[in-house]
């Protein structure tokens, strides 16, 4: 029997419902895991989302085609395909799409974090990415990544300099100015990442106060603030708004010192969307699948230790990047919408 | 051990003098006599060795975490640390582990030093207990205490200033007493504290000064009379301490390498007490320079055989007078100081058969006459010139502005990069360590190895280069299909056994990329052998 997902020059394909899943090109029908550039691009007919992501992916892609929802865990069938969503962890809305077809189950895990919302999904196939698919990267609790931060932030304040962190505008950036304590001070947030912070609250994400940038302002904050924002402005002229500051990324690839020091920054956090090694190989036993494809990440490692493991697993090679190393030029073209750098440099 | 991680990380993420400066002076001023001297010894660059073997270490790290050893190579690759590696793929130490406690001294006592001895069972027991009381931070540093392999980033000066501000002593007077190590034990940490002087018949070198490369034409110092040119050797640089009887021959590296150069210790014992001689040590048979290659098999050799002794003969060019019946001239012009190295009446270089000889001045009335006599370096075996004020003192470090090497231009090839590997450190995961090839019958042959010249972002940029062009893998070398062309520069080229491709390049590094070039533009084998033949000084064969 073929599979029930094949790879083609759009993306992951299902021929007997006639969808791509996450497809890289404009398609007539896509269903998207979670709004990321590397899985969600505009261009396509009609999409079908989770309803938590509606909004975000409204950003990413555009007006005009419309989205498709599911409440997790409701389904719907595509051509005989019965198709159902189910959380990822990974962003807001971020979606396992679930498919079975004659008996037959398959999963995509999308991207996913192994958390109190992610949920495992039975299934004969497993198609999981492994962006951080090698022993080194495991990750501490969220309340003792927040303790660094915190600390970090007011030590900064103590020396009255701005403390500014590097995130993901969809997804991270929330995530941080979700577990920090708004206490210590005011939480600023570039334009990029306000602009996700507005759909988070749209779709009803508590988050806390959190300011914009005005335009054309010339100097912003006197030390105290946290600012979020997107990697890009690393080394932009958009920096100086804040006086002296300190640099920090936020990112799973901040586990290696090699990198860290690389990107020049003395601080960095471990802090990611994804699952860390431990966290992949417990979900992909979760799934008690017997095949798992591997995509994008340490995919051939993590296919290789899995077959050993008594698994029939291969990798798999799609166009997804998932976090990408912080040297990574493509990194923000990758996960930013596509007025970030344009915004960094009006400054606004 | 806690305190020594936490300096170790604190200058790790310092970049700036004022913060490391702060961290050793903090360290120091807190730290036990025991644990100090450790500390010191480390951060000088002492010497360590090798308590267990790498191999054994993977192999336990990859049983502790539950994964295969070839899992725990990828690892590897991505981080570009071993050390760091082993740290972040073990399980977390337990929850009641009380590290930090044990100091730097008893931790090296207790799980360092007992390994060397211990067999393979027990050296496991010792290394797995270890890795069960240390947290993932304190681990890399164990680690590399391990392999022998602790350097950190931190100028010897810098210590020294540190040492000297705890101290409230001259940071000069600090310099030279830690100057030829030995400090090994809590009793010679506290001397270093002392107000007294030290031992009068010491035989330890004066903290070498040192020249910077001159980037600006050479009409850009004034005029050519304040100068003292010479010629910059092709040796390594050292000092010969002749005090209380007894003779010292001290390279820069702060290394004694007095049994390596017997003949020069013997011709030093001629000399008058009380002398210290700053100069270069150079492979010479007659007059003919043999060429730091050949120099390299007498320096860290201990024992050197009559064989050694006989095919690489070794001679102590001297160049400037530190210490003159004891006493230190180093604050005196360097015009003063030259007069009375010549005082001394050694031989002018060459003087076949002198052990001790005298670097010449080069004599030039004007920059363009200094220029030409430049033009000759390559062809007498030297790298070029070096300039020094004759107003200068002695100093410490390098000072810029007193003395300044006016080497000659390097040679060039233009080469293909054949075979890639992912760096270290700063350069964990991007692939910045090339082999390089030439043409040669219509294939291309490996010539080279370089790492550095190229900027960050280039790196980074081929490293994806590399990655898309893989065509295979050996370990952790990748395999390139050839695309890319880079400017190699060189010091020198020879003949060589050694290497398949039959010459051997020194101190290869990358100049630039050339985008403009194709493989097929790269330079050929031939290329090189021409070059070795416009070499008038035949250099031996390694």
């Amino acid at each position: 029997m073929a599979d029930l997902l094949e790879l083609t020059p759009q993306g992951l394909y299902c021929r007997e419902g006639d969808f791509h899943v996450d497809p890289w090109r404009g398609v007539p029908r896509a269903i998207v895991t979670h709004a990321h550039a590397d899985h969600a691009r505009p261009g396509c007919d009609r999409y079908l989302c989770a309803a938590r992501g509606t909004l975000v992916l409204r950003e990413r892609v555009g007006g005009g085609a419309p989205i498709d929802t599911l409440r997790w865990g409701e389904s719907l069938s595509i051509n005989g395909v019965k198709v159902s969503l189910h959380p990822s962890g990974h962003v807001l809305g971020a979606a396992q799409v679930r498919l079975e077809h004659r008996g037959r189950v398959w999963v995509v895990s999308g991207d996913y974090k192994v958390c109190d919302a992610f949920e495992p999904v039975a299934c004969d196939v497993f198609v999981t990415e492994s962006t951080f698919g090698l022993p080194i990267y495991r990750w501490a609790g969220p309340d003792r990544v927040a303790a660094e931060i915190n600390a970090w932030w007011r030590d900064n304040q103590a020396a009255g300099r701005t403390s500014v962190i590097l995130a993901y505008a969809l997804g991270k950036g929330q995530r941080i100015a979700a577990i920090v304590d708004p206490a210590i001070g005011p939480i600023v947030a570039h334009g990029a990442v306000m602009k996700m912070v507005r759909a988070y609250r749209d779709s009803g994400v508590r988050l806390p106060p959190i300011d914009g940038v005005p335009p054309r302002a010339r100097r912003v904050g006197d030390g105290r603030a946290l600012v979020i924002a997107p990697p890009s402005v690393a080394g932009s002229r958009w920096l100086r708004l804040f006086g002296e500051a300190s640099v920090a990324p936020a990112s799973g690839w901040m586990t290696v010192r090699g990198i860290r020091r690389r990107r020049g920054c003395e601080r960095g956090f471990v802090l990611s969307d994804h699952a860390d090694f431990p966290g992949l190989l417990g979900a992909i036993e979760a799934t008690r699948a017997r095949r798992v494809l591997v995509t994008h990440g340490a995919s051939e490692s993590l296919a290789r230790l899995l077959c050993e493991r008594g698994l029939d697993a291969a990798p798999l090679a799609t166009r997804f990047t998932g976090e990408r190393p912080p040297d990574d030029a493509t990194d923000d073209e990758a996960d930013e919408p596509h007025d970030v750098r344009a915004a960094v440099e009006e400054g606004v | 051990m806690k305190d020594f991680a936490a300096l170790y990380w604190r200058l790790d993420a310092t970049t700036g003098t004022s913060g490391k400066l702060a961290a050793l002076r903090d360290y120091f001023s807190a730290a036990p006599a025991d644990d100090a001297a450790c500390a010191l010894h480390l951060l000088s660059g002492g010497k360590q060795s090798r308590a267990v073997s790498t191999t054994l270490l993977r192999e336990w790290a990859a049983e502790a975490a539950g994964i295969p050893l070839w899992l725990l190579e990828e690892c590897y690759a991505q981080v570009g640390d071993l050390a760091e590696t082993l740290a972040l793929v073990l399980p977390p130490p337990k929850a009641d582990a009380a590290p930090g406690e044990a100091g730097l001294a008893a931790w090296i006592r207790t799980t360092i030093e007992p390994l060397r001895a211990a067999d393979e069972p027990r050296k496991k027991e010792i290394v797995r207990d270890a890795w069960r009381r240390l947290h993932a931070d304190e681990r890399i540093v164990w680690h590399k205490l391990l392999t022998g392999g602790c350097r950190v980033g931190v100028s010897r000066t810098l210590v020294a200033r540190a040492l000297a501000e705890v101290a409230g002593i001259d940071p000069a007077v600090m310099t030279h007493r830690l100057m030829g190590g030995g400090i090994g034990s809590a009793d010679d940490y506290r001397r270093l504290f002392s107000s007294e002087p030290g031992d009068a018949d010491s035989q330890r070198p004066y903290p070498f000064f040192l020249a910077s490369a001159l980037d600006e034409p050479p009409e850009s110092l004034g005029p050519v009379a304040d100068w003292q040119a010479e010629w910059k050797w092709d040796g390594a640089r050292g000092q010969v301490v002749r005090r209380g009887g007894a003779c010292a021959v001290w390279t820069r590296g702060e290394e004694l390498v007095s049994d390596s150069f017997p003949e020069i210790v013997a011709a030093a014992a001629a000399l008058p007490d009380g002398i210290v001689l700053d100069g270069e040590l150079l492979a010479v048979r007659a007059d003919a320079l043999l060429g730091f290659s050949a120099l390299s098999r007498r320096i860290g050799r201990r024992r050197v055989t009559k064989k050694v002794l006989a095919d690489v003969p070794c001679a102590f060019v001297a160049y400037d007078l530190l210490e003159e019946a004891g006493r230190d001239l180093r604050d005196q012009p360097l015009a003063e100081r030259r007069r009375k190295l010549e005082a001394l009446s050694l031989p002018a270089f060459p003087a076949p058969g002198a052990t001790l000889q005298l670097s010449p001045r080069l004599a030039a009335a004007t920059w363009a006459e200094l220029a030409a006599t430049r033009a000759s370096a390559r062809d007498r075996g030297v790298e070029g010139l070096m300039l020094k004020r004759l107003a200068s003192a002695y100093g410490t470090g390098r000072t810029r502005g007193e003395w300044w090497k006016w080497k000659i231009e390097p040679l060039e090839i233009d080469a293909v990069l054949l075979y890639a590997q992912a760096g270290h450190g700063r350069r964990a995961g991007l692939h910045s360590d090339y082999t390089l090839g030439v043409w040669h019958e219509g294939r291309l042959v490996t010539v080279a190895k370089a790492y550095s010249g190229l900027t960050d972002a280039e790196i980074v940029e081929v490293d994806r280069i590399v990655r898309a062009t893989t065509v295979g893998k050996h370990g952790p070398v990748r395999i390139c299909s050839p695309t890319l062309v880079f400017q190699l520069a060189f010091e020198g080229v020879a003949r060589s056994t050694r290497h398949k491709s039959g010459v051997a390049v020194r101190f290869p590094r990358i100049v630039r990329w050339r985008r403009d070039k194709q493989p097929e533009d790269a330079g050929s084998l031939a290329d090189l052998f021409a070059m070795i033949d416009a070499l008038p000084t035949p250099e031996p064969a390694t």
